[in-house]
Parts: structure tokens; C-alpha cells; sequence
């Protein structure tokens, strides 16, 4: 299945990832509306300062820990793509006790919520990766193997 | 066709179902549950009394689950013994099941001390079940003393699902801080300040001697007088239906890495059960509810066939109180590097270069990568250990490592 793979060295660090990710899971259609003067709560964080930056959001992995752990069954994987309902989680932070990637954050409500490659709102595809302007991430397949 | 038992309706032995099926979708699955409930999710009574959630977001999987995945299910019904021999599981009413592979996830129960006088009291309660949340549910009232026995995890959940809804709550424990079981005494104290600013009240180091009705006499000398008391010691493992059929237990039954008992065809996961600390290198009771979903799962793939090993289970807490989040993991032994800032606290323990457990309060962002560095036993030399003690970060990988984490499957 296709995934979010990140190419550290071609990150700029500019963010746009954070903000095209908080817009695309708004559900409003004017992105100033969404984004200007407000903290924004993104599925994807830049890490690194300086010269090393990278985005990090959901590996949706093949055997996903934060499905096991979850004391809500709130995340589930359906076809390889690991979703939350946010509905039942509680905002224990269990998973991110557990993912060893450190991809899940809460949301400003302190539910949780995660990268669904942007597959249930309006964008259909990942709109961080159709944002990104020096393909530091990309959304493609790749095998277990590469 | 393979017959397949299940003692247990709880998570570990959901994870023995979807392990079963992800290799076996043919064979006959039984599940017997006590409780007179479809599974759902026991970490979240708290949240029930607190009214965070309810009893049909409360469901650990969606209605239809056990019949999507072909399971008959006993509700209410208990196994009173194992015949290992015969392979034969005999219920309460008399009838006999036949097992190929049987799986024991029969969970553990509260622990009740013989308190003096304790049946004088009308309304106690323990706090384990969603049965125990209702009942608990259904005896507050606004004006309610309550007193909870227990300052461990359960009795503060508790605790705190209830404040709102109560006049007073006094909380005792005969060991001399919040939290024992987690928490070293620095933390304890950080967090049992919180909880006294949030309106619970502690007697530490003391125990209930003896009950008279409604009042606590405490060893201490003093009285608690209450409404409702709420009985949170601990929890022993269901070991007995393993022990009386001739299987190793110790303080729960003993599990190797595939999650087998000392019995041939039986299996056993969840809290029931006595297995590998990886953090602690001995064998331990891990009563948490991933523990029980990944044991559970090990088993149920191992019972149909296939080969899997759950060899990295550490202790592992995520828990909240009143807004305040803290994280533990794995054991608080070696060389500790703390690093204190606004009211938040970060311990790592370092023993053989190896990150072996870390006390986390306020500051559980990406704490994750921690754990896995637990988990894992990484060598702390592969990785940039100075910015590890400040923040939990994949900044402290190498850029190959990151390039395996990020660019590839995982």
C-alpha cells in the first residue's frame, strides 16, 4: 500500500507540512479562516532544528503496536491504513506510550488523533506530501524489502 | 477441524481470537465469560463514572465481532476445572467442552484483605468490573464520604472518576506513598500533591485495623467515618483452574515466550498469568491491558499453528490525573539522569548502557521512542545519548537509522 516516506535530506523545515495538514483536517474551506492566529494541531511534526529537519507522522506500520495497546480499541487497521475513532479514545496517551516513532500527538480537545493519509476528508490523498515543495516526503509504495 | 477453548471474555481474549483467525478461519472457537457482558474495555470504568464515556463507547470491539469471527460465546457461564489429560473443560452447570488448544485468559480479582469487622459494612465495593462501576454508579451521592483503601492505580482511577460527583474522598494505604507500584518517592510526592489540590484527601502509611459499620479504625489511632467504601488492595491472578489440573504456577500460571503453560495444548495470556519482564530479566506478573492483547494474540496464533514469540513484555503506565499526564516504564534500577523543569519530572535509568526504565510527569510528548529504546535494549551508544536525558526525540538517531525508520516499511 502507499505511505507517507520521508526524505530527510531534502527537508527545508518550512512547516507547510503542519499547516496543509491542519487545514486538510479542518473541514473548513478557507485555510485562512482555519489556520491564521490559531496554535495549530497537526497529524505531522517537523523535528530537528538547525540543519537536520524531518517530517514524522503515522508509519502506518504492518504490525501496529498502538492497535494492540489502545485501552479503548479506539485505533484500529483497516487495509494497512491504522485509524483512530475518536469517539471512544479517552485521551489516556497510551499510544504514545507505545509507538516507537513518536508519531501520535492529541488533539487541541486532548482526544487523540493521527495521520489517516488524509483518505476520509476532502483531499483524498495525503495533503502534506501535495504540499511539500522539495518532495522531502513523498506517498508512494514501496516494498518491505527496499 | 480444530476445536479451540478460551476461558475468558476479556482483551487477551480477543487477542487469542484474532490471532487464531489470522491463520485459521475455519476451526471452532468457545469462549467462556463469566461476565454476562460482550468484552469491552475495563481501563475505562473510571472514564464511565466520570462521564467521559459510556457503556456503548465502552465496547473494545463492534457488535458483531464474536460473530464475524465465528465464536460461540457462554455468557455467564464459569469453568470450574481442566481435565489436561482428556482435554476437556467442565463448566458450572456440569457440561463438558473438548479442546484440541485451550487458552486460559481468566483475568484476576481483587484482593480483600480480612479487615476486622469488614462485614459490618453495608456499602463496599470493589472497583474492577463494569458491574463493580455501576453498582458504584448507582450508591453516589453528592453529599457522599467516601472512602477508597488503595492508593495504587485502580483506587486513584477511581478516585478521580468520582470527585466530581462526591462530597469528600479520603484515600489510605499502608505504604507511604501514591502510587507504589510505579512511582519512585520524589514522583509520588509531586503527584500526590496534585491530587490534594484536586480535592482527594491521604492517609499514607496506615491501614484500616478494623471496620465498625460505617467507621474506619485506623492503625494510626484516628477515625474515618464514610458512606461508601471502596476496597482497591491489589488483584491475584486466576491461576487455580491451571494449578488443580497440574500446571506450574507461581503468582500467576507460568507462560514461556509462545505463551504455554507446563500443561500440553494449553495456553494462557492476560493477568491470569506469571510471565517475562524483559526490563527486569525474571519472570513477573504484567497485569496491563497491551500486555494481555499481545500475550493473548501470541497464544491464539501459536494455538492454530504458527510461530510467534513475545519475548520484549515490560511494565508500561499512561495514566492522567486531573490533567496531569505520567508515563513509566520497565524497572528504576542503575545510574539515574534526571532533568526537572516547570513542575515536570524526567527520569531515565541506565544500566549496562542500556536505557532499563524512565519516570516521565508532564512531559510525556514522543515518550514512545523511550519505551522502544526499553523494549528494544538499544545500545545507548548508537544513539545521541546527551539530548535522550532532555527530550524524547528521533533526533537522537543515527541518520541511517532514521532513513530505515522513515523511508521504509515498517
Amino acid at each position: 500500500m502507499k505511505r507517507v516516506y520521508v526524505n530527510e535530506e531534502w527537508c527545508l523545515g518550512c512547516h507547510l507540512c503542519e499547516y496543509n495538514c491542519a487545514y486538510a483536517n479542518s473541514g473548513l474551506k478557507d485555510m485562512v479562516v482555519a489556520l491564521k492566529d490559531k496554535k495549530i494541531f497537526p497529524r505531522i511534526r517537523v523535528e530537528g532544528e538547525d540543519r537536520i529537519t524531518f517530517a514524522v507522522s503515522c508509519r502506518h506500520c504492518t504490525d501496529p503496536i498502538c492497535v494492540k495497546s489502545c485501552i479503548a480499541g479506539a485505533i484500529s487497521n483497516r487495509d494497512g491504513v491504522v485509524r483512530i475513532d475518536r469517539n471512544k479514545c479517552v485521551g489516556c496517551l497510551t499510544c504514545v506510550l507505545v509507538c516507537p516513532y513518536g508519531a501520535l500527538a492529541p488533539g487541541e480537545d486532548g482526544v487523540m488523533q493521527k495521520c489517516e493519509l488524509c483518505l476520509d476528508n476532502a483531499c483524498g490523498a495525503p495533503a502534506c506530501v501535495t504540499g511539500c515543495p522539495n518532495r522531502a516526503i513523498v506517498y508512494e509504495e514501496r516494498s518491505e524489502t527496499q | 477441524m480444530k476445536r479451540y477453548v478460551i476461558i475468558g471474555g476479556g482483551v487477551a481474549a480477543v487477542g487469542c481470537i484474532e490471532g487464531i483467525r489470522s491463520l485459521d478461519r475455519e476451526g471452532e472457537i468457545t469462549v467462556i465469560s463469566e461476565e454476562d457482558h460482550p468484552v469491552y474495555s475495563r481501563p475505562l470504568i473510571s472514564y464511565l463514572l466520570e462521564g467521559k464515556t459510556d457503556i456503548e463507547r465502552m465496547k473494545y470491539r463492534p457488535d458483531g465481532f464474536y460473530k464475524e469471527n465465528g465464536c460461540r460465546v457462554f455468557y455467564g457461564r464459569r469453568a470450574v476445572s481442566i481435565d489436561a489429560v482428556s482435554h476437556t473443560v467442565t463448566l458450572d452447570a456440569g457440561a463438558e467442552i473438548l479442546y484440541d488448544k485451550l487458552c486460559v485468559a481468566a483475568g484476576s480479582r481483587p484482593f480483600v484483605p480480612s479487615f476486622d469487622g469488614l462485614d459490618t459494612v453495608e456499602n463496599k465495593y470493589s472497583f474492577m468490573t463494569l458491574d463493580d462501576a455501576l453498582a458504584i454508579d448507582a450508591a453516589l451521592f453528592e453529599s457522599a464520604r467516601v472512602l477508597i483503601v488503595g492508593a495504587g492505580l485502580i483506587g486513584l482511577k477511581c478516585a478521580e472518576g468520582i470527585r466530581g460527583r462526591v462530597g469528600s474522598i479520603t484515600v489510605c494505604d499502608l505504604a507511604d506513598r501514591v502510587l507504589s507500584s510505579i512511582l519512585d518517592a520524589a514522583c509520588a510526592a509531586v503527584v500526590q500533591k496534585h491530587l490534594e489540590q484536586n480535592g482527594i484527601d491521604f492517609m499514607l502509611g496506615d491501614t484500616v485495623q478494623r471496620f465498625e459499620g460505617n467507621r474506619a479504625c485506623m492503625k494510626s489511632g484516628g477515625t474515618v467515618d464514610f458512606d461508601l467504601l471502596v476496597l482497591a488492595v491489589g488483584v491475584r491472578a486466576n491461576s487455580e483452574l491451571v494449578r488443580d489440573a497440574g500446571g506450574e504456577v507461581n503468582r500467576g500460571i507460568l507462560v514461556d515466550e509462545k505463551m504455554q503453560t507446563t500443561l500440553t495444548d494449553v495456553y494462557a495470556a492476560g493477568d491470569c498469568t506469571e510471565g517475562y519482564d524483559a526490563s527486569l530479566g525474571a519472570r513477573r506478573v504484567l497485569a496491563i491491558l497491551p500486555n494481555a492483547y499481545m500475550q493473548g494474540n501470541t497464544a491464539g496464533i501459536n494455538m492454530a499453528g504458527g510461530e510467534k514469540q513475545f519475548e520484549n513484555a515490560v511494565p508500561m503506565n499512561s495514566i492522567g490525573f486531573f490533567g496531569l499526564h505520567m508515563m513509566t516504564a520497565g524497572v528504576y534500577d542503575g545510574e539515574m539522569f534526571e532533568d526537572e523543569k516547570n513542575g515536570s519530572i524526567r527520569r531515565l535509568f541506565v544500566k549496562g548502557g542500556r536505557l532499563v526504565g524512565y519516570i516521565l510527569i508532564g512531559v510525556t510528548d514522543r515518550a514512545g521512542i523511550y519505551t522502544s529504546l526499553v523494549r528494544e535494549k538499544t545500545p545507548l551508544d548508537t544513539v545521541d545519548f546527551d539530548l535522550t536525558k532532555i527530550v524524547a526525540s528521533n533526533l537522537i538517531f543515527s541518520q541511517d537509522i532514521r532513513r530505515k525508520k522513515f523511508g521504509g516499511v515498517v
